[in-house]
């Protein structure tokens, strides 16, 4: 297979993403996925091309939704063997469209089923993989306007870019967030990246896009020799997870809760609700068990840009500020004043959240009521 | 029958962590451990030999020192420790370490009813590759995101946890499981296991005992037979420093809503 990828790197085009679909529903993260395509598609002159595979009639509802975000073309699968995710089917009909296709990039969404997948595809493509990255470039120029907002780079080092570069810069977090890095894949096709969720920016739903969208539909060579688990049964957990990612303000606690951690969870609970916003936690909050993981902000939980998000008794450890610095406006309530929390806060409060908080509600719901 | 458990040491991020002028690691400054996901996946293997009696191989790619992780665990229960350590192994990416870890597993004799367990994911580079493409270089089923595991005969039976959910995953030995935390708490070093520790066998294994493995190959391994490369490595400016408000009372917490009223937040 080495020597199939590695004849002609001239021969690969185009800007693939596989489209996640779980029991029938597109992953909302997806849709970000496409619109970060279109953009690099631009500024590379090639198509957008989703890969969407699953059960029969999966492509009928959402080949024009993929189209509205960005899309060209949407490749699209149907096959009972494909109806539920099984890492050997999909691995399969992936790796041959791929070789048969020869799409220049790919990108997968980084959810427990993208980094299933992905490492399994691109070891038997022979090619890279990058991990939950958070930012994409083609375009050099793109990529040192990134460099001079989010690096301490010298500036030399920034002019000194080959602009003529035309490989995938893909840039993620390593070490819990300490360090940032920048990966390219010069030698191999396609460049593959899973994509975190939750960090790029979905685009404008286009209807006129949504109409020109075209769908080719392939054919899988697929048995059921070829998978080598057998899922039992999918289940859905009842209980609502918070949406972390979606919420426009977001209300997060810290070990400063610990003396009444039921009083401190009501408090964010009451303050986030004022906004219509959700609960988050640092990860001595999730580890501490007084909030489950799916309320986890940082490095090893979500990544959240809300329009407020207020950190309530948050030291503020690398990798939770990892998880939120880009958050729009933040505010900091902890009881010491050298908290690192405070060095990304916009406003900081230093003293006792439990006393500042209820009068900070007190104080918000009267300047809502002015309004 | 063994249980096979790739596990990697790494540097405590959660700890203090010192980043060089160049924006490399100070990986010399640093403490040392087991990668947390790692243990679990030990774990799982040693909860295997309780019930079964199975032969637990810990096998490990890393510097030299990495033989003293090896050592705790077998402190904590494993039979052998395998350290696959060579020069022509430094810097390898993703990839090229599942290319030389499957070797390994195939020197140490992949069997019909052994079991492969890696943890999900390492915290200084938060992959989650390796144990996935270990699995595709041994042509083997993988199960991911392990949160209970059932081993009856050779087939294996696994709760992998999804954000929204679980899938209840069924596959035959041999086969790869990555484990995550949720799966069992690891049990801590035992006396006689610390007394034993250094009787039971450690074997190193380097480019020569490798190099026969058709996975074994320059264009494969290495700095040089990595796909991905490193193109820049760099640290993120501090935000800049916000404000901070007088006082903690009432006056403080209307000066706050007044800033949020005129920024449009409220």
């Amino acid at each position: 297979m080495a020597e199939f990828n590695n004849t002609n790197l001239a021969d690969f085009s185009g800007v693939w993403v596989f489209c996640e679909q779980r029991q029938g529903k597109l992953q909302p993260t997806v849709l970000e996925l496409i619109s970060e395509a279109r953009k690099l598609a631009d500024d590379m002159g090639v198509e957008v091309c989703g890969l969407l595979l699953g059960g029969k009639g999966v492509g009928d509802s959402m080949a024009k939704e993929l189209g509205a975000y960005g899309a060209d073309k949407v490749l699209v699968c149907e096959n009972d063997l494909l109806e539920t995710y099984t890492t050997d089917a999909y691995a399969k009909v992936i790796c041959d469209t791929v070789m048969d296709k020869k799409p220049e990039i790919m990108l997968i969404a980084a959810t427990n089923i993208g980094r299933d997948l992905g490492p399994r595809c691109a070891a038997r493509l022979h090619t890279g993989l990058t991990a939950d990255c958070t930012h994409l470039d083609v375009d050099v120029e793109k990529y040192a306007a990134f460099l001079q907002e989010a690096s301490t780079l010298p500036q030399a080092q920034i002019d000194a870019l080959d602009r003529a570069d035309r490989n995938l810069k893909m840039t993620r977090p390593a070490f819990g967030g300490h360090l940032m890095a920048t990966i390219i894949c010069p030698r191999f096709r396609p460049q593959m990246a899973t994509v975190r969720p939750g960090v790029l920016k979905k685009g404008e739903y286009d209807e006129a896009k949504a109409n020109a969208v075209v769908v080719e539909k392939i054919e899988a060579q697929l048995s059921d020799a070829d998978i080598q688990t057998k899922v039992l049964e999918v289940v859905k957990e009842a209980k609502e997870l918070v949406d972390l990612t979606g919420a426009d303000v977001v209300v997060s606690v810290g070990r400063g809760i610990s003396k009444d951690v039921e009083t401190g969870i009501k408090l964010a609970e009451e303050l986030a609700g004022l906004f219509g916003g959700v609960v988050g936690g640092s990860r001595a909050a999730i580890d501490s068990g007084w909030l489950t993981a799916d309320h986890q902000v940082g490095q090893t939980g979500k990544t959240v840009h809300p329009k407020l998000y207020v950190a309530l008794g948050i030291s503020g450890a690398i990798q939770h500020k990892a998880g939120m610095q880009d958050s729009e406006c933040i505010v900091a309530v902890n009881k010491s004043d050298s908290a690192p929390i405070f060095d990304v806060a916009d406003y900081g409060i230093c003293g006792d959240l439990f006393k500042v908080v209820p009068m900070m509600i007190e104080a918000i719901k009267a300047a809502q009521a002015s309004k | 029958m063994k249980a096979i458990v790739c596990v990697k040491q790494v540097p405590d991020t959660s700890g203090k962590v010192a980043v060089n002028p160049d924006g490399t690691l100070n990986r010399a400054s640093m403490e040392t451990i087991t990668n947390p996901d790692d243990l679990n996946a030990v774990e799982a293997a040693l909860k295997l030999k309780d019930e079964t009696g199975c032969k637990v191989v810990v096998v490990t790619m890393g510097p030299p020192p990495a033989e003293g992780m090896l050592r705790e665990l077998i402190a904590r229960g494993a039979d052998e420790g395998v350290l696959v350590s060579a020069r022509e192994f430094g810097g390898s990416d993703t990839f090229a370490t599942s290319q030389i870890l499957a070797a390994a597993v195939n020197k140490i004799g992949l069997e019909d009813d052994d079991i492969v367990f890696c943890g999900r994911q390492a915290i200084d580079g938060d992959t989650a590759q390796v144990g996935s493409q270990i699995a595709e270089k041994l042509h083997i089923p993988q199960i991911s995101y392990a949160a209970d595991i059932k081993k009856e005969g050779n087939t294996v039976t696994v709760k992998r946890m999804l954000e929204d959910g679980y899938m209840t995953i069924q596959c035959q030995t041999p086969c790869l499981l990555t484990c995550i935390k949720e799966l069992n708490a690891p049990r801590y070093m035992s006396l006689g296991g610390i007394m034993d520790c250094y009787s039971k066998p450690v074997t190193v294994y380097d480019y020569n005992t490798l190099k026969d493995d058709p996975l074994i190959d320059p264009t494969t391994i290495g700095l040089k037979g990595s796909p991905t490369n490193i193109f820049k490595s760099f640290t993120p400016p501090q935000k800049g420093q916000g404000k901070m408000l007088e006082g903690a009372d009432k006056a403080t917490c209307e000066t706050l809503a007044a800033e949020l009223l005129k920024k449009h937040i409220i």
